[in-house]
């Protein structure tokens, strides 16, 4: 009966092993972006730039092209040329940030409207089809009544896309038979859009007719509950 | 004398084989109980301070990812919005609902709200959204429908050999650029092909075959190196 003994301790290495097994390496002594710290009293690890700060790139010389604005008044010019990636770019940015209210085609009934929120004007009135570019720029940058301001979402070059493309869709929405090439029939109804939408956002889903009318009558009066 | 009982014998002999069987079922074991949500957290909900919705957010509303996760197209880290984009619709909507009250007072305060982490990658994996996103990987190739899931879980193991499965053959999974952050796109059939670039693809490996060489994909020999996720 000597062997047993002799071989216990052998019984330890798988204990050793476990206790081998720390998280050290998964959890390193390092903050990922925007994680919690215990450190400072707000339990924010990413810090604020002390005030004045002004990073390399972010010293805004060309006002023109952060506020749309020359000195009071609006701007009615693009800060750079506008080509077809331009309006690419910027139908892709409104899709994500501005349809959302504004709708895709800009008649301010989009999904978020629907739902309650204070629907924005249309862009296919006079008084938008003549505001300067400058103006479509600083209601995105600062703000207009209902809306938020976007400066923190979408970057000022994409907030100058967006302009161009409203501007675009303005003209699309306004055209007649006389701006399209000769010979070239004019769809007199609208497009239907085939699988994605031109964001890549994935498309709401409708409900079924019949269920639908339900739906939006339960939830109507759930609103006057809630408006109460 | 006899000193073993002659069923001794069988006993012995059965016994060297059960103690390799016991040894592997108890070693398949631990290698299941590794790869299970029990250690990875795969399909399971953690708790939020507001039990915000994907599936209304991105299904219902039609919202795109990158209207809340701004920086994921230029930035390792996808972003978690501030307060501020929740109120820029929550100001007027649902402005009395009690599951709202801690978003309500983190913009009244100023104080952060605190969510918990749910695909958290161990502290050596150096993960990159952005090229993920420009080669033509899927948002919910890694994180699953998200457009159906009411409260937020990690898709996958997030163990490294799922990580391998697509970085050794990207073509199983590469999918046109524009499809990205689509949550409903389904890989080409010959029923339903893809098309890019005026070609239709019926079959996802040519597909895949084909976007490596247009978005320059390096080889699986570099993007399995260790440096290219490890420091």
């Amino acid at each position: 009966m000597r062997s047993p003994r002799k071989f216990l301790p052998l019984l330890l290495l798988p204990v050793l092993a476990l206790a081998g097994c720390r998280q050290d390496m998964h959890d390193q002594p390092r903050f990922k972006p925007l994680a919690k710290s215990d450190f400072y009293g707000d339990l924010r690890s990413a810090r604020q730039p002390v005030d004045g700060t002004v990073a390399r790139g972010q010293l805004h010389e060309d006002t023109y092209f952060y506020t749309g604005k020359v000195g009071n008044l609006f701007g009615d010019y693009m800060p750079f040329p506008v080509n077809q990636d331009v309006l690419t770019r910027g139908q892709q940015r409104f899709n994500i940030y501005c349809a959302p209210c504004h709708s895709r085609v800009g008649d301010g009934n989009g999904m978020i409207v629907q739902r309650g929120f204070r629907a924005p004007p249309s862009y296919h009135t006079d008084r938008l089809r003549k505001a300067p570019l400058g103006y479509l720029f600083n209601v995105m940058t600062d703000g207009f009544g209902a809306m938020p301001d976007y400066a923190a979402q979408i970057p000022a070059h994409d907030r100058w896309a967006i302009v161009a493309y409203i501007r675009a869709l303005q003209l699309s929405q306004a055209a007649t038979s006389a701006d399209a090439p000769s010979g070239q029939k004019v769809p007199s109804e609208p497009p239907v859009f085939q699988g994605d939408p031109p964001s890549g956002a994935t498309a709401p889903e409708l409900a079924p007719q019949a269920s639908a009318e339900q739906s939006s009558g339960a939830s109507s009066t759930n609103q006057g509950e809630e408006h109460k | 004398m006899q000193i073993f009982h002659r069923s001794s014998n069988t006993i012995s002999k059965a016994t060297i084989f059960a103690v390799i069987i016991v040894a592997s079922v108890a070693l398949w074991a631990c290698i299941q109980l590794q790869r299970s949500p029990y250690v990875t957290y795969a399909g399971v909900a953690r708790p939020q301070p507001v039990p915000f919705s994907h599936q209304h957010h991105v299904a219902g509303l039609g919202i795109d990812c990158r209207y809340c996760h701004t920086s994921v197209e230029n930035s390792h880290f996808a972003g978690i919005p501030p307060t501020k984009t929740c109120m820029n619709c929550h100001s007027q909507i649902w402005v009395g609902a009690p599951l709202l009250e801690p978003v309500r007072e983190s913009y009244r305060t100023g104080k952060s709200l605190v969510w918990n982490r749910v695909n958290d990658l161990p502290d050596f994996v150096y993960f990159d959204h952005s090229i993920h996103i420009s080669k033509g990987v899927g948002c919910n190739t890694c994180h699953g429908p998200v457009d159906r899931m009411p409260l937020m879980y990690n898709f996958a193991s997030l163990q490294m050999e799922w990580c391998l499965d697509c970085h050794r053959a990207p073509d199983k999974y590469l999918r046109p650029r524009d499809q990205v952050f689509y949550m409903r796109y389904e890989q080409p059939t010959s029923a339903k092909p893809v098309e890019v670039d005026g070609t239709k693809y019926t079959d996802q490996r040519e597909l895949g075959k084909y976007l490596i060489h247009k978005h320059n994909l390096r080889t699986p020999t570099d993007i399995t190196s260790c440096s290219t996720c490890h420091r």
